[in-house]
């Protein structure tokens, strides 16, 4: 066993301090827990063991990809326990923590124009792919399907599991998206009145750190838009102060975009009934944002 | 003289889609109240209901945070340049 193999199979904790009396139940799946500190462990995982088992990702290559931090720590984790080369396309202003963790794995950073954000960080990465893919294996986090078929295969199978099957709503919010569509196919394929919801940052100018505004950018190929049910629009402030509740109130210490979709969630709650059962998901630890002076004041 | 504030792609579809606009001012404040005023709608993206400047938004001059240097008071002189950068590297549009 290594550490790639540790990846998945997160416990799911229960948020009743902070659920409303009459409301619907309010589940979140701990998957800041994963070796590398977040959900994209997942999807890392799959994509390289794809790229390995069908040739993509040759002894004699390194992996290419642009992330604005967390993916980027997962590739660096498994570059490391795999002995493969990293090379990653950031922001220049993806934080201090995202980019002491990939180095630490050994990984390489290639900042690209913060102005740009995400998308421009994408683009560079395909040029730098297509300018030479012999020398690559670009897995393309936005548009492989391994993306969100690793959470078809694990993250909705545990949800669907720890729930008992009793699951009525997923909420979560969107950055490659693949979390969201892998989860809600299957939760919907086991149970078609399951309703799956997607959060929104209020603005395509926000600070819910790897989150998308689906209005303003690129829109991933891996994206389903079928499976939206419904939309839950969440301010930076609200997010920052739900995960401050988090960490004050539960003892969960989880990132920003943790805290929008619990704020997301205990909204749906509140319009359920207590057969409901909202599930949702911490995708990285709040550890990652001290840097930022998210937890000051 | 104005000075130059380049524009995240995040706003761009506030400013006309320009990714630089050319404001006068002397001081960041001053700038960034010229900049409201001539795209209003840009407003509750950068301010809060109190009208203060929402966290996650940072301002350069130069390569300088002025977080760093006196804030919004921070003096701005012909020659430099002003950006306006999201504190936060995902999701940011094109």
């Amino acid at each position: 066993m290594n550490v790639v193999d540790l990846v998945g199979h997160t416990p799911i904790v229960t948020l009743d301090k902070l659920t409303p009396p009459s409301g619907a139940r309010v589940w979140a799946k701990a998957e800041f827990l994963n070796p590398s500190g977040s959900v994209k462990d997942r999807a890392a995982r799959a994509m390289i063991l794809e790229g390995l088992s069908n040739g993509r990702f040759g002894r004699d290559k390194a992996l290419i990809d642009a992330t604005s931090g967390n993916t980027g720590v997962a590739y660096a984790m498994i570059g490391a326990a795999l002995d493969r080369r990293v090379i990653l396309y950031m922001p220049a202003n993806a934080n201090y923590e995202r980019k002491s963790l990939i180095k630490a794995y050994g990984a390489e950073i290639v900042e690209t124009d913060p102005l740009e954000g995400s998308d421009g960080a994408f683009l560079s990465a395909e040029k730098a792919y297509l300018g030479n893919p012999g020398k690559y294996f670009f897995p393309n986090q936005y548009h492989n399907p391994a993306n969100p078929l690793a959470h078809y295969g694990s993250t909705g199978p545990e949800i669907w599991e720890q729930t008992g099957g009793a699951v009525t709503h997923f909420v979560n919010s969107l950055g490659t998206s693949g979390t969201f569509v892998g989860t809600a196919r299957f939760l919907k394929e086991k149970n078609g009145s399951v309703k799956t919801l997607i959060v929104q940052p209020d603005s395509p100018f926000h600070g819910i750190e790897g989150t998308k505004h689906m209005g303003s950018t690129l829109k991933p190929d891996i994206y389903d838009v079928s499976l939206v049910d419904g939309e839950e629009r969440v301010s930076t402030a609200e997010a920052v102060a739900m995960a401050k509740r988090l960490a004050k109130e539960t003892g969960l210490l989880v990132g920003i975009s943790a805290g929008a979709n619990v704020t997301a969630a205990l909204r749906i709650a509140s319009r359920l009934g207590p057969s409901g059962n909202v599930v949702t998901i911490l995708g990285d630890s709040g550890s990652r944002y001290f840097s930022d002076g998210t937890w000051d004041g | 003289m104005p000075i130059p504030l380049r524009i995240p792609t995040a706003l761009r579809g506030f400013t006309d889609g320009l990714n630089q606009v050319e404001l006068e001012g002397a001081t960041v404040r001053e700038l960034l109240k010229s900049l409201t005023q001539t795209y209003p709608d840009l407003t509750t993206h950068l301010y809060d209901d109190e009208g203060t400047l929402r966290s996650f938004v940072n301002v350069f001059v130069d390569n300088v945070n002025v977080k760093s240097l006196n804030g919004q008071d921070t003096e701005v002189k012909p020659g430099q340049t002003v950006t306006l950068v999201p504190a936060i590297a995902g999701g940011g549009p094109r």
